[in-house]
């Protein structure tokens, strides 16, 4: 990004455009992967689908978690 | 400056993870416990019913974790795991829409997408599928439960983002306060629809055989050989309380991300005296 968006943006009071170049994208893409791991972990593995085959620990680890934050359980 | 958005809004979620953890562990475990203990006493009157009728008995599993450990660390990491990933989420789609969701300050725009976050993430699914505590949830249901809430999450997540689009769309047209209506209108009758469309828990074809037609899944009396309720229902106190405090526990997750990333965006997105001939290290 250069220097003037920002500036353009802050002038006029409203937000600017921030991203710019792959390294950008790639990092956004990286991130959503990280949140979407977590949720996955927090809130599904070892009930519909399970990574670790048939072992419940994460499930049970995250169990009152599960429940509390909405995610269908059991 | 992307870097600096999911650093920041990966911290904030971590901080709103903390609140909601502490509120969940002071209003939301008492009624998990309930739950809980109403699974069991459930469970110990139907092996009475069992054994009287002459039919085999089943055994509880041994459980990896204590109940202890699942209400004080379990609960606790869960929580705060979640709220970092939300906090992860939230930087990404906070990033896309700086400059692409018309004239909004940073901070607005900081509490516009955290309210996003809270009706796509979690309240927009819990309004066709309500977070449910223990004892509640057939496990035999569970892959088309998982499916259906994550379908409802992803449907939620494009209708926003669709809406969004729709009412800059109509901005031009009909100004920002019209287009606005026009635009929640829009995702409204759309989210209405798919919630009609979508089956509900107690319809699955599995729940269907072994129970006959009910809404959802919530346990109903337990009854002896000749119908008398032997055991109640579960308790609808226990059921809305715990449906309450995991909206409430949301809303201080989402709003604490909102309000804690609202400065720090201004600050990134505002104009420096000192720094402002220097190229910006983005």
């Amino acid at each position: 990004m250069s220097t003037s968006t920002t500036l353009d943006g802050a002038r006029t009071g409203s937000t600017p455009v921030v991203l710019g170049g792959t390294r950008a994208a790639l990092w956004l893409f990286g991130t959503v992967l990280l949140g979407v791991a977590l949720y996955y972990f927090i809130g599904i593995d070892q009930g519909a689908t399970s990574v670790f085959g048939n072992d419940t620990h994460v499930h049970e680890f995250v169990h009152d978690a599960r429940h509390f934050l909405g995610f269908p359980c059991h | 400056m992307e870097r600096q958005f999911i650093v920041r809004g990966m911290a904030v979620g971590a901080i709103g993870g903390l609140l909601a953890f502490l509120f969940a562990r002071i209003f939301a475990e008492p009624q998990i416990q309930k739950a809980i203990d109403y699974e069991s006493g459930r469970e110990a009157a139907q092996s009475l019913l069992d054994k009287t009728a002459g039919m085999p008995v089943e055994h509880e599993h041994a459980e990896p974790f204590s109940r202890a450990f699942q209400g004080n660390v379990g609960i606790g990491v869960g929580i705060i795991a979640f709220g970092i990933a939300m906090g992860a989420l939230y930087a990404v789609a906070y990033a896309l829409a700086c400059g692409r969701t018309g004239k909004v300050r940073p901070r607005t725009l900081a509490l516009l997408v955290a309210g996003g976050g809270f009706l796509a993430l979690y309240l927009i699914p819990f309004a066709k599928y309500p977070a449910n505590p223990p004892a509640i949830g057939h496990e035999d249901t569970i892959r088309e439960r998982s499916g259906l809430y994550l379908l409802m999450v992803g449907i939620s997540i494009v209708v926003l983002v669709a809406g969004t689009w729709l009412g800059q769309r109509l901005q031009a047209r009909f100004g920002t306060w019209n287009a606005t209506l026009l635009a929640v209108l829009a995702c409204a009758v759309v989210l209405g629809a798919v919630m009609l469309v979508l089956p509900s828990f107690g319809e699955l074809s599995a729940n269907v055989e072994a129970y006959g037609h009910h809404a959802t899944e919530t346990p109903l009396p337990l009854r002896d050989a000749q119908g008398r309720i032997v055991y109640p229902g579960f308790p609808a106190d226990t059921l809305f309380a715990f449906r309450f405090f995991s909206v409430a526990a949301q809303a201080v997750l989402w709003g604490t991300i909102g309000l804690c990333f609202a400065p720090l965006a201004e600050r990134l997105l505002s104009p420096r005296p000192d720094t402002s001939a220097a190229p910006a290290t983005a």
